[in-house]
């Protein structure tokens, strides 16, 4: 393992420093150096126009996965009282389109109590097979558990790909799987395709606060497994397909879990779903104050929307915490997403930006979010939401006539 | 009882900008800072020691320069800490990571001679990877329970904790388990404390920062650094941004009005 120059190749053109997520190459002299930040992550060696990076693996005696030996694709299902978690729906859409291209069946893996009824639905949303693991506890979540069937299964039949939703649950179990079978394992993807010729899964994700996408691969093992991000791909279109069901009773021993759960606390008050809303309004600095953040809340309601608010709306509490948008609060991806009085920070940016349509509303024309957003008005949120909003029932009235 | 808390030292992003010209990350006057969440950490493990007996011990695993965030963690209040600083240790996954640090905390514990209970403490996640693997990884490799995303937590006794998993917007779900426990926290668990003056005077004179190589931990190539990583780092990109960017003009009764009539092109009405 080491990265070095070739001296007699390096020109000292820089184009690797500019490259360098790390701050991990230096020209010195005309020549470039690596330095102690260097994190070997091949940036540089892409980035170089005469092939004067050299990043070597050493080759030590691991035992090698025979790579041939693992087929097909899995989805593992996320669950909360007897309801199958939407993102698990995603990633069947997503799986279906993958295992196209790689000709194999696509399986669903459900860990749970209460499903004998309710396999027969997922037959519309593409899936060739459900792994079904049934047992009485299971009906609530046990990452000791999870690992220990999951692992036992994917040791067992071999998937080459395995699919997870980026939830606080799917990330607790995936990384203890992954560790339990030397497997490589991507977090929070927010883009999935195949290289068809060696069959690798390339995994993009943001990285570096979102400022950088990174695509990773897991090119000499298997399985490659991947948490993916929750409202990224749209849910397939419902069509019946036969599917073959496999149902495993398993028996749990005592020792198999140190952990009890000693209760399970909702919320009392209703909180917002931003993650899983058609359109959010959102306000930041520019709404002014709290009294000012009904006017947001008049046009979500106009939109039948949600209210999102940016870090600043949050810390000067004129919105719950709970709106919070960007990087520390919610990543939402709905079809429209209008930004009142948001500068644009790109700790806001990395929670929307997946979003499919984007509207600005800000009076500095020279706001950053005016970059990011698809339609942009520049002027006082204050007088032009009412308009819209005068202007939006209009169009819903035609619409009812 | 023994509390590690594992930290990483991290450019402070948020004040990353991209340069429009050059399209790449704007490095200069950029702090290195302490992740968010591992501050979070210590001030736990700190809290957890005013009540009983403990001795606090940071870890982390980077180039020389992480030696200012052990420091920083001294200042606070740690007892003691350790930098895993080696080439060999240098293009890590998560996977060669946390390998890393589950050997420094089984030298730790074997040098103590002590048959004591531990409890290893994490950031839930680092906000320049964002990958939130590293722990849960660390507790499979050492073979004890784990609780991620915690955002309150008590020990019971001597050997249990009960914590406060947050796993769902609207739950919240309340664990028990037993001692020794991995627990990834949120920034909510708690406020970290600024050091004192008399602690940051410690951190430097008093107290020590001990550097292990690969060597002093024993580490089989294979399983450390890029080598002993599964996935790699293929390509490096900075997003384009999306479509087209319109910004409407005339009155503000005339932008609403087409602004309406676009979101109806494109089917949001």
């Amino acid at each position: 393992m080491s990265i070095r120059i070739d001296d007699e190749l390096c020109t000292g053109c820089g184009s690797c420093v500019a490259s360098c997520p790390y701050g991990g190459i230096e020209i010195i002299d005309d020549k470039a150096h690596i330095t102690e930040d260097c994190n070997l992550c091949g940036a540089c060696v892409e980035a170089c126009t005469v092939e004067a990076i050299i990043l070597e693996r050493e080759e030590f005696k691991v035992k090698r996965v025979d790579i041939s030996k693992y087929k097909g694709i899995w989805v593992i299902a996320e669950h909360y009282k007897d309801k199958i978690h939407d993102v698990a729906y995603q990633l069947l859409g997503k799986g279906r389109e993958l295992a196209d291209i790689l000709k194999v069946n696509l399986t669903l893996v459900i860990l749970g109590a209460n499903f004998d009824n309710l396999l027969d639905e997922f037959s519309y949303y593409g899936v060739d097979e459900i792994i079904y693991v049934k047992s009485k506890i299971l009906k609530d979540y046990y990452s000791d558990l999870y690992v220990k069937v999951l692992t036992e299964l994917i040791s067992k039949n071999k998937p080459e790909i395995i699919l997870i939703g980026a939830t606080p649950t799917g990330r607790d179990f995936a990384p203890r799987v992954a560790k339990r079978l030397n497997a490589g394992l991507t977090a929070d993807c927010t883009g999935l395709d195949i290289d068809a010729e060696t069959r690798n899964l390339l995994q993009t994700r943001p990285t570096f606060g979102g400022n950088i996408m990174a695509t990773i691969r897991t090119p000499r093992s298997r399985p490659q497994m991947a948490t993916v991000r929750p409202g990224i791909f749209k849910t397939p279109e419902k069509v019946k397909k036969e599917i073959k069901i496999r149902k495993i009773d398993y028996d749990f021993k005592e020792k198999d879990t140190v952990s009890k759960i000693v209760k399970i606390i909702t919320k009392e008050k209703v909180t917002v779903n931003l993650e899983e809303a058609e359109i959010i309004v959102s306000g930041g600095r520019g709404v002014g104050s709290k009294e000012n953040f009904k006017i947001i809340e008049e046009l979500a309601t106009t939109l039948n929307a949600e209210v999102g608010g940016s870090r600043v709306a949050v810390e000067l509490n004129w919105i719950d915490n709970d709106h919070q948008v960007g990087q520390t609060g919610k990543t939402v991806s709905p079809r429209l997403y209008i930004a009142c009085g948001i500068s644009g920070a790109i700790q806001h940016i990395v929670g929307m930006q997946n979003s499919d349509i984007i509207v600005a509303i800000n009076k500095d024309e020279n706001a950053p979010i005016f970059k990011t957003a698809h339609y942009g008005i520049v002027g006082d949120l204050h007088k032009v939401i009412p308009s819209l909003i005068k202007e939006i029932k209009k169009v819903r009235a035609e619409e009812t006539i | 009882m023994k509390i590690f808390v594992c930290i990483k030292q991290v450019p402070g992003i948020s004040e990353v900008k991209i340069d429009p010209k050059t399209n790449t990350l704007i490095r200069e006057g950029i702090p290195s800072i302490i992740n968010p969440m591992d501050k979070n950490g210590i001030e736990l493990a700190l809290k957890i020691k005013e009540e009983r007996e403990a001795e606090v011990i940071a870890i982390s695993m980077g180039p020389s320069q992480a030696e200012k965030a052990l420091r920083e963690a001294l200042a606070m209040g740690a007892d003691r800490a350790f930098l895993l600083t080696d080439r060999a240790f240098a293009g890590a996954d998560t996977l060669a990571t946390s390998h890393a640090l589950a050997l420094s905390i089984k030298k730790i514990l074997n040098d103590s001679k002590k048959d004591e209970k531990y409890i290893i403490i994490c950031g839930t996640q680092a906000i320049d990877g964002d990958t939130a693997q590293v722990g849960p990884e660390l507790a499979e490799e050492l073979q004890i329970p784990q609780i991620t995303y915690v955002q309150k937590f008590e020990l019971k006794d001597d050997d249990s904790i009960i914590a406060e998993r947050v796993f769902r917007t609207e739950e919240i779900v309340v664990i028990e388990t037993k001692l020794p426990v991995l627990i990834s926290v949120l920034k909510q668990i708690n406020t970290p404390k600024y050091p004192t003056m008399s602690g940051i005077i410690d951190a430097y004179e008093q107290k020590e920062v001990t550097k292990l190589d690969a060597k002093a931990l024993n580490a089989d190539k294979a399983f450390i650094g890029l080598t002993g990583s599964q996935t790699e780092v293929w390509k490096i990109f900075i997003p384009e941004r999306k479509g087209e960017h319109i910004k409407l003009t005339g009155t503000i009764e005339e932008m609403s009005r087409e602004l309406c009539q676009k979101l109806k092109e494109d089917k949001i009405f």
